[in-house]
Order: structure tokens, then sequence, then C-alpha cells
């Protein structure tokens, strides 16, 4: 039935016309940082997205070259500022690496404690966003609260709790604490409950699995073609885990499952994230009750030359496959140091995970790709 | 420690398939590269990834050494799930040569090509949306050429879009 004021509206109104050019961020609380994603729109359908970024840009890449090889070791916890000891990990076993040595055992099973307690504390950081943008206020009191506690190990170990620094090239500059063992033991007695807490309040919820389920779905195959790794790529239902694949600072020693899922969208790969926080505590349980003793530091140089060369290495950073290709001419500053970033990679996805969908499920996909914008721009 | 040959069977299929176009297959600290002909990279990576499952490439960059003649070490690293094997394949360009692009064989490309421009000013012929993605669209110069100093700045840019004399 056509109504008979029909007559009178104009051929295009704005709600009439079909596409729309919305703009998300930077300034937006659910893009984490300072994002922008540019949308096209057909009424509440995502046409396509295309993101800028470069807000928080700072030449991590510029600075290296500018400082000495042990200098530039407090500037990568910059980039993904959440999982901060990672990043130290990565760039000094490419040092090493370089310089062709290895941290001693004890050294490496802090190392391996400390990168694990930084994974639990960043997958935290991650749940207590991603549920907040969801719509379930709760679970961020919680993660933040037994983040604390991971926290506190890592201002007892180095004064900070943030941006830790706390490796340097050739093992550890400082002796663990007194009660870092018992400390380490008490949080992996805490933490597994907490978890089942977490999940009591999300996995079985009904709105939480009908916000999730089957939005941003990536197959493994687009997870290859776009280099997407990490907690995405083992919900796609790919086993693949670096510290598995290629294990470095004495991974394989310890004994740990790699958790998959097969559909590869949002719920899954909440699954996945709530499992390998229960793997990180079973390295680490691992780990603490067999700390070789030793020496804390391998032989290296006080001044640090590495020989004319380059390297590849890379780590399972919480978000995927955090790789540093150090280039030396053989002078005491990195000729070059290129930061192989997992968010800025996963972002890429971003496109193909939304297109399609509804406008409130960006909001999802943007939580679920657990970027960090510092590390996307460096 | 110098680089010794890289003796692998891979090494051989590729010395074969692309002869002279691959100058060298070598191993330094336990980690195998080949340097090639800047316009047999494409290819390369290409022909790793349907022959020899190279699935996965995971960065691609640059690395400016004003003094030589090729100026820009072009630098593809790629991954192979089936094999759990890394290699990277090294490009040696002058400034101005348009390396063809990649991102018909590997879609991640597209950012991390979008990236080398930006950062060291290499145009990568036939790239769908070049772009710069990190630094302002209409800046002025490449930060990661050696010839950029860690204080200098697109003064003009600075002075229009933050109203400010200097970022120093």
């Amino acid at each position: 039935m056509k109504a008979a004021s029909d007559a009178n509206m104009p051929d295009a109104t704005f709600l009439d016309s079909t596409e729309l050019v919305l703009n998300m961020g930077p300034q937006h609380p659910s893009t984490h940082g300072v994002l922008r994603v540019i949308l096209k729109l057909d009424g509440e359908k995502i046409l396509g997205t295309d993101c800028v970024i470069g807000y928080l840009h700072r030449g991590v890449e510029k600075i290296a070259e500018n400082r000495t090889w042990a200098q530039f070791n407090p500037y990568v916890d910059r980039m993904d500022y959440v999982a901060s000891v990672s990043n130290g990990l990565g760039y000094c076993l490419a040092v090493e690496k370089l310089l062709n040595v290895e941290a001693p055992p004890r050294a490496q099973a802090v190392r391996v404690i400390l990168t694990e307690l930084n994974r639990i504390a960043s997958h935290l950081v991650w749940l207590g966003t991603h549920a907040l943008d969801i719509g379930a206020i709760t679970p961020v009191f919680y993660c933040f609260r037994e983040r604390e506690e991971a926290l506190n190990i890592f201002e007892k170990y180095c004064g900070a709790r943030l941006t830790t620094h706390a490796f340097r090239i050739g093992g550890l500059q400082y002796e663990t604490y007194d009660t870092f063992e018992q400390d380490v033991k008490a949080f992996c007695d805490m933490f597994p409950p907490k978890v089942d807490e977490y999940e009591e309040l999300l996995t079985g919820n009904r709105i939480w699995k009908g916000r999730l389920t089957n939005v941003g779905v990536l197959t493994a195959d687009e997870c290859k073609e776009y280099g997407v790794t990490g907690p995405l790529l083992r919900a796609a239902g790919v086993k693949w885990d670096l510290r598995k694949a290629q294990p470095y600072s004495g991974y394989e020693k310890y004994d740990f499952e790699i958790p998959i899922r097969q559909n590869g969208d949002t719920f899954d790969r909440y699954i996945v994230r709530m499992q390998e926080m229960r793997q990180a505590v079973r390295i680490i349980r691992q780990a603490v009750e067999s700390i070789p003793e030793g020496p804390i530091m391998a032989k290296v140089p006080k001044v640090i030359k590495p020989p004319v060369g380059e390297a590849y290495v890379s780590i399972e950073a919480p978000k995927g496959e955090l790789g540093y290709y150090v280039v030396s001419d053989g002078t005491t500053q990195p000729y070059r140091v290129r930061v192989r970033p997992p968010s800025f990679v996963n972002l890429q996805a971003l496109d193909r995970m939304v297109r399609g969908g509804l406008v409130a499920d960006i909001v999802a996909v943007i939580g679920t790709l657990d970027i960090v914008l510092g590390e996307v721009d460096r | 420690m110098a680089a010794t040959p890289w003796e692998s069977d891979l090494a051989r299929e590729l010395k074969e398939r692309f002869g002279a176009q691959i100058g060298e297959t070598s191993t330094y600290l336990g980690q195998n590269f080949i340097v090639a002909q800047p316009e047999a990279a494409v290819p390369i990576l290409e022909y790793l990834k349907l022959e020899a499952d190279f699935d996965y490439l995971v960065d691609i960059t640059a690395v400016d050494w004003p003094k030589r003649p090729e100026r820009f070490d072009l630098v593809y690293i790629i991954y192979s799930f089936p094999r759990n094997e890394r290699v990277r394949i090294k490009t040696y360009i002058s400034d101005g040569y348009q390396p063809p692009t990649a991102v018909g064989v590997h879609l991640t490309a597209n950012w991390l090509e979008r990236e080398v421009f930006d950062m060291f000013g290499i145009e990568f012929a036939g790239h769908p949306d070049l772009r710069r993605i990190l630094m302002p669209e209409d800046w002025q110069g490449y930060p990661l050429r050696k010839d950029y100093s860690i204080i200098q700045q697109d003064q003009r840019w600075v002075q229009e879009n933050l109203g400010i004399e200097s970022g120093q």
C-alpha cells in the first residue's frame, strides 16, 4: 500500500540512501586505544572498513638505531605494554642469537615463569575489556583483581609493574627475591579457581554466547593468508604454537598442551584464551618447582658488540608471533631492529572478519583481536 | 662466524628452478636465507608457497645501506606450517627501483609493503593501495632511511597540523 504522503517525498532522503560512511574512533572506548575505523554501512550491515592507524607511532625502530644494544632494551616494553615481559624476552633472545650465547638454565626458568605470568596478565586485560565491550561489567573487576597479584610479583622482582625491563641481554640482572617461589606457588594455587569463576559468569551465559558465536569468523586458510597467529589461529583449528614448534628458553622441558578449537569464531577464541591461562599456570608450576641453581647471567661482554650479521628470532607472545629481525654492523649500536608485531598483522584481518556482519559486532571483533595500539603503531 | 652454504633438497631444487636468479643459498646462526635477483623474489615466494608449503608470509622489511649502489636490502621472511621451517629471501635493490608487489601471493603483504613504503620510500609496483600507514599521509620524507636524522621532522606538517613551531 502506497501512502498518499509518499508522493511528496523527494527521491532520496538521508534515510533512504543505502550507503553511509561512519567514523569510529580514534577516541572511542571500545577501540582499546587510538584506532580509527572508517565503516561503510548499509543500514546495520557493514560493507567495508578501512583502518587508520599510526596515532601512537613513536618510531621505536628508529630509536633503536640511535641507542646501544642494551639501551634499547627498555624501549621494547613500551610496544605491547600489557605484555612487556614477552617483548623483552623476544628482544633479549634475538640479541643473544646474534652474540651466539644462551642464558644459563636458572635464568631461563625464571624467564619462563615471568613470561607466563605476563601471558596471564595480558589475557586478563583482554578478558576484562572484551567482556566490558560486550556489556558484561563484572568480569573486568575480577580480572584486574587477579592481574594485580601477578603485577605484585613483577614489582617485588624488579620494581616495576607494567614496563618491567625484567630481562637483560644474556640472562637476568637480579636474583629472585626471598619469597619469590612461595609467591609464585601461591598464585598458582589461587588462580585456577578464579578462571572457573570467570567461566561461570560467561561460558554458559546465553547473552555472551549469542553475542560471540559465529561472529568474526576467520578460517584456518584465511588466517594463514593474512599471517594471523596466536589464539586466533588456534581457534581456527591449527595446532601451532611457537613454544612447541620451535621451543626457546627451555619450553621443551615443560609438559603442556596447545588448546585449539575448530570454528574460528569469537566464542572459540574466548575458549582458547581461557584454556591458555590454565596451561600457563601448569607451565609456571613445573618451572617454579624445578628452578635450577647456578648463575643468572651468561658470559656477555660489558660492551655489547655483536659480530656483523643478522638474525630473526620470534616468540609466542600472548597475541601471536612476535619477531625481531636484528642486523648488526659490528658496532655498539644496532644497525637495524625490525619488530614483527602480532597486533599489527592481526589487525589487517579486521576487514575480512566484520565484512557482511552487523555494526554492533565490530566491537566484539576488535575485542577478540586483542590488539594493543602501542604495538600496532610502535 | 661467517655464513656457510645451505645444503638441502630445497636449496638445490630452488637453484635448479631459478638458476642464475638465485645468487646464494646460505645458513647463518642456523637460519637459512636466499639471496635473489629483485625480480625473482615474488616468483620464488609463489613457487615456495605452491610447491613447498611455505604458506605463511611472516614479514617484509628493508634495511638501508646508503653507501652501496643497491641501496636497500628487501627481506621477506616466510614460514611453512607443515615443514616447521623458516626461510628468508633477500634482494638488493637500488633507490627508485620498484619491486613487484607480493599481494597476489600472500594477502599479508598489503600492510607490510605499505609500512616498508612509508618508512623507506620503496614503491611496490602493482600494489592495490600504496598509501602511508603509520605516518600522516602528507608527511614528507622517509624516517627509517639512514640519512633521515632522529630529530628530523616535517617542519611544515608540524606547523600546519599541530599549530606549534616545532615538535622538538
